[in-house]
């Protein structure tokens, strides 16, 4: 499967529960049915749906990425994922892919649509690597986490009406490893590239000189809007530690509870009762924190890295504008061949207004996914915090509950 | 709150929906409501707190706190007027006097304690000062709590000095040290200092001080832990806060978004500052916690008490055995305990019949007063057992019932906190429902 000769072991505690859900799930090809299995998971991707169903379309394609395996070599040792694709497509020539891929092979990927399509916003990868060092990179948490930012990612690209369409991102879900390798090797080779690298730059240090109003306005707003989604990402982090510490804290102050029962005897009942509430709402204020780190901790952080990927977009829209308008300098000053000069500056003309248009359009399709993710991640925050409330409510009262339905009991005997 | 209920009774609080105020005090109310001992006659209370400048003995410049102690006869408040109280001030150190006496006056009674002298166990390092405004407050509730525990009680509330400390605001010092009590503080301080072992204590006493042991450990612990998880509490809802600036920030560069934006963060900005009142009553359920870590003192003082009766009792009765041994050995000429005289007059040849006939009158007279002493001391011991563990049962009762009612109240709080959350988050979601 793997295709190399490489020791593969399915690590412990990974998506057991989610590849069994994932199966059970998928195996069901009525299509109906399989609307409701993708919204059934992160929820703040069911806006992105009802994004695809504006347009009239009924989702056609569905990728998952599971199932984590290490494969050790003797130079490196690396994580591949299971990528699986069902579609109704023409353009595949069958309904059902299955392959394996590795973290590189998604940069690739990325890094293809990106060339193809400078100006649309492309979803984001999670981060290359970590910071916190070499450990850390194949902790349970951190595969997982990573895992799901990647199945998020494919899912954008499929959701994309002009990225689901890339010929690249056909490959990537259809080609077995060997095929995937040889097909990469394709294309503008690198000196090509490293060319094409030289002249953006050169580019992006003269910068543009005329710039549309609106793509300056886009601009404040990236910057603007980056800033604040760092300092959300920020302070959802720190509430998330603030509560393990307090879950710490907590979990000593229902034994002292039961400890001080051992001593007394009419008071039994209620130290038992409150040790146990504390217990109870331990549990739950500990689910609560799980929730805030599977739902709104990844969402802001995945805008976080989206409010990057926006701001590469508008330089890359600047630089093509900018090559445009030092070629049509050059037409004014230079004695060269007017003819061919004139004929490159419409080319470029062209690659301009298409760029523009191109980053018009997703921009208005990236706001309001962006708004509708941003508005589920909150709103299912919200709603769990209510829940958790709820339920603790509930423990106190039924607490409260036995103890007065005690006192009533003596006061009724002894009067 | 409870109807018709003779005084002696319990009074159980059946309302469900407590207000703050009332939770603030649900103890001391139910001290009010069942009118025992002195609060049939008055009403008391500790109104104010306020800071005073003077010199002290050393002749330097000192800052303390008065407390101001109104009071009132019952029967002058009628429908028509309520009479101005009468008042006094009197400071911490006051009250430590008048609870030093009733401990030496009384040492069968297990005494209410005072409430701390410095904040020693505070979950804010705010709350860790003498000055700090609402330390002062929560002293004021426990001196007046330690009044009512006075006047509640069926022996002190009948005490002359304790009356005084409530009317004489001038020369009541003078008044407690003319009863002479500290010439009994320092007797009973040197006894109770020395290391001695009894035989036979009562077993209730040994589980007692056994029992006060335990609950003093505990309780250091509950308050402790509670401290911690007060403090990290504080920590989750204040970062909350964050929210509601960045909301607003961002609000401003969002069309669609904005308004769901920034009311939604002045919700989460209520929800961030709710904290402070949710940990400040809280803090009145630690009181009630500490009041009971302190009482603790006192149970070992009516333990050490007895175990001091019982040893001075089991002393004179072995001192009457041994003289009636001694006698013993006299009549019967036989020796069985050692004594030099004994020795040297084996040695030195017998003494004269005359000479034994006196030292048997000496001892035969040493044994009447020893069982005269014997039984005092069992007469001493027996009083102070009965008397004692009346009090040590009444105090019991206190405590499962003031307890019972602390830990019911936590649980409103905790309910009260619960409601809260609800309703801010709720409002919370709606909001970012329009977005």
């Amino acid at each position: 499967m793997s295709g190399t000769d490489a020791e593969s072991t399915v690590l412990p505690n990974q998506t057991h529960t989610m590849a069994a859900d994932i199966c059970g799930q998928t195996l069901d090809l009525d299509e109906d049915d399989d609307l409701e299995v993708f919204s059934k998971q992160a929820t703040h991707r069911s806006a992105l749906e009802l994004e695809a169903d504006d347009e009239g379309d009924l989702k056609d394609i569905f990728v998952t990425v599971d199932n984590p395996e290490s494969h050790i070599t003797a130079i490196e040792t690396f994580i591949t994922y299971r990528v699986l694709t069902k579609t109704t497509r023409s353009e595949f020539d069958n309904s059902e892919y299955e392959v394996r891929r590795r973290y590189q092979d998604f940069f690739w990927l990325k890094g293809k649509l990106e060339e193809a399509h400078p100006t649309l916003i492309v979803p984001p990868l999670p981060e290359k690597f970590v910071v916190k060092g070499m450990v850390e990179r194949f902790s349970g948490d951190f595969i997982e986490t990573r895992r799901k930012a990647l199945h998020r990612f494919l899912n954008h690209v499929a959701d994309h009406a002009i990225l689901s369409f890339s010929e690249d991102f056909k490959v990537f879900l259809t080609a077995q490893v060997w095929e995937l390798a040889s097909y990469k090797k394709q294309g503008p080779g690198l000196l090509s590239r490293m060319g094409e690298t030289v002249r953006a730059v050169a580019n992006s240090v003269r910068g543009v000189k005329n710039r549309p109003e609106e793509f300056t306005a886009m601009q404040l707003y990236v910057e603007a809007f980056s800033n604040k989604i760092i300092s959300l990402d920020k302070v959802t982090q720190r509430i998330v530690k603030e509560q393990k510490e307090y879950l710490g804290e907590l979990k000593e102050y229902a034994p002292v509870y039961t400890l001080w029962s051992g001593s007394e005897d009419t008071l039994v009942g209620p130290l038992k009762g409150v040790a146990d509430c504390i217990e109870r709402c331990w549990k739950e204020t500990e689910e609560q924190d799980n929730h805030l780190t599977d739902t709104l901790v990844p969402t802001l952080h995945e805008y976080v890295l989206c409010s990057e990927s926006l701001k590469a977009v508008l330089r890359r829209r600047d630089n093509i504008q900018a090559e445009f308008e030092a070629k049509n300098e050059a037409l004014a000053t230079k004695k060269v061949d007017q003819d061919a000069l004139k004929e490159e500056i419409d080319k470029l003309e062209d690659r301009v207004e298409w760029a523009n248009n191109a980053l018009k359009g997703d921009w208005s399709r990236w706001q309001k996914c962006m708004r509708g993710d941003i508005k589920s991640a909150f709103v299912s925050t919200a709603q769990k915090n209510v829940d958790y409330y709820e339920k603790c409510l509930a423990v106190w009262e039924t607490f409260l509950l036995s103890q007065r339905s005690e006192g009533s009991e003596d006061a009724d005997n002894s009067s | 709150m409870m109807a018709d209920c003779a005084p002696e009774e319990i009074a159980v609080i059946g309302n469900i929906d407590h207000t703050s105020a009332e939770l603030k005090n649900n103890i001391r109310n139910s001290m009010v409501e069942m009118e025992k001992g002195l609060l049939r006659k008055m009403e008391i209370s500790v109104a104010e707190a306020e800071k005073r400048s003077g010199k002290n003995a050393v002749n330097m410049l000192e800052t303390y706190t008065v407390y101001l102690i109104e009071t009132r006869p019952v029967d002058a408040v009628t429908e028509d007027m309520t009479p101005a109280p009468d008042l006094l001030w009197r400071r911490y150190s006051e009250f430590e006097l008048l609870r030093n006496y009733l401990l030496v006056t009384y040492p069968f009674v297990v005494v209410a304690p005072l409430p701390e002298k410095r904040a020693e166990i505070a979950w804010h390092k705010l709350s860790a000062d003498n000055m700090d405004p609402d330390f002062v407050e929560r002293r004021r509730v426990g001196l007046e709590n330690f009044l009512l525990r006075v006047a509640c009680h069926p022996v002190l509330c009948n005490d002359k000095i304790f009356y005084l400390f409530l009317t004489e605001e001038k020369g009541w010092k003078e008044m407690v040290y003319d009863t002479g009590f500290q010439a009994k503080a320092d007797s009973w301080l040197k006894a109770t200092n020395a290391a001695f072992r009894v035989k036979n204590p009562d077993k209730r006493f040994t589980e007692l001080k056994h029992y006060s042991d335990e609950l003093q450990a505990v309780l250091s612990q509950l308050l402790r832990v509670r401290a911690r998880v007060a403090d990290r509490l504080y920590g989750v809802y204040k970062v909350h806060g964050n929210y509601g600036r960045v909301f607003s920030e961002w609000s401003a560069i969002e069309k669609e978004m904005g308004d769901g934006l920034q009311s939604a963060g002045h919700h989460v900005d209520v929800y961030a500052a709710s904290v402070d009142d949710i940990l400040e009553e809280e803090e009145n359920y630690a009181d009630q916690l500490k009041e009971y870590l302190f009482y603790t003192d006192a149970l070992r003082a009516v333990c050490r008490k007895h175990e001091l009766t019982q040893f001075e009792l089991e002393t004179a009765a072995q001192d009457l055995a041994s003289k009636k041994q001694q006698k013993e050995e006299l009549v019967t000429g036989t020796v069985r305990t050692f004594s030099f005289k004994g020795m040297a007059s084996k040695l030195f040849g017998q003494e004269t019949a005359e000479q034994r006939e006196a030292k048997i009158q000496v001892l035969e007279q040493q044994i009447d007063e020893g069982e005269e002493a014997v039984k005092e001391k069992n007469k001493e011991s027996e009083d102070f057992v009965k008397t004692a563990w009346v009090d040590v049962e009444r105090f019991k009762e206190q405590k499962d019932r003031d307890l019972k009612e602390a830990l019911i109240s936590y649980a409103i709080m905790q309910i009260s906190m619960c409601k809260k959350g609800i309703q801010v988050w709720t409002n919370a979601k709606e909001c970012f429902n329009k977005m």
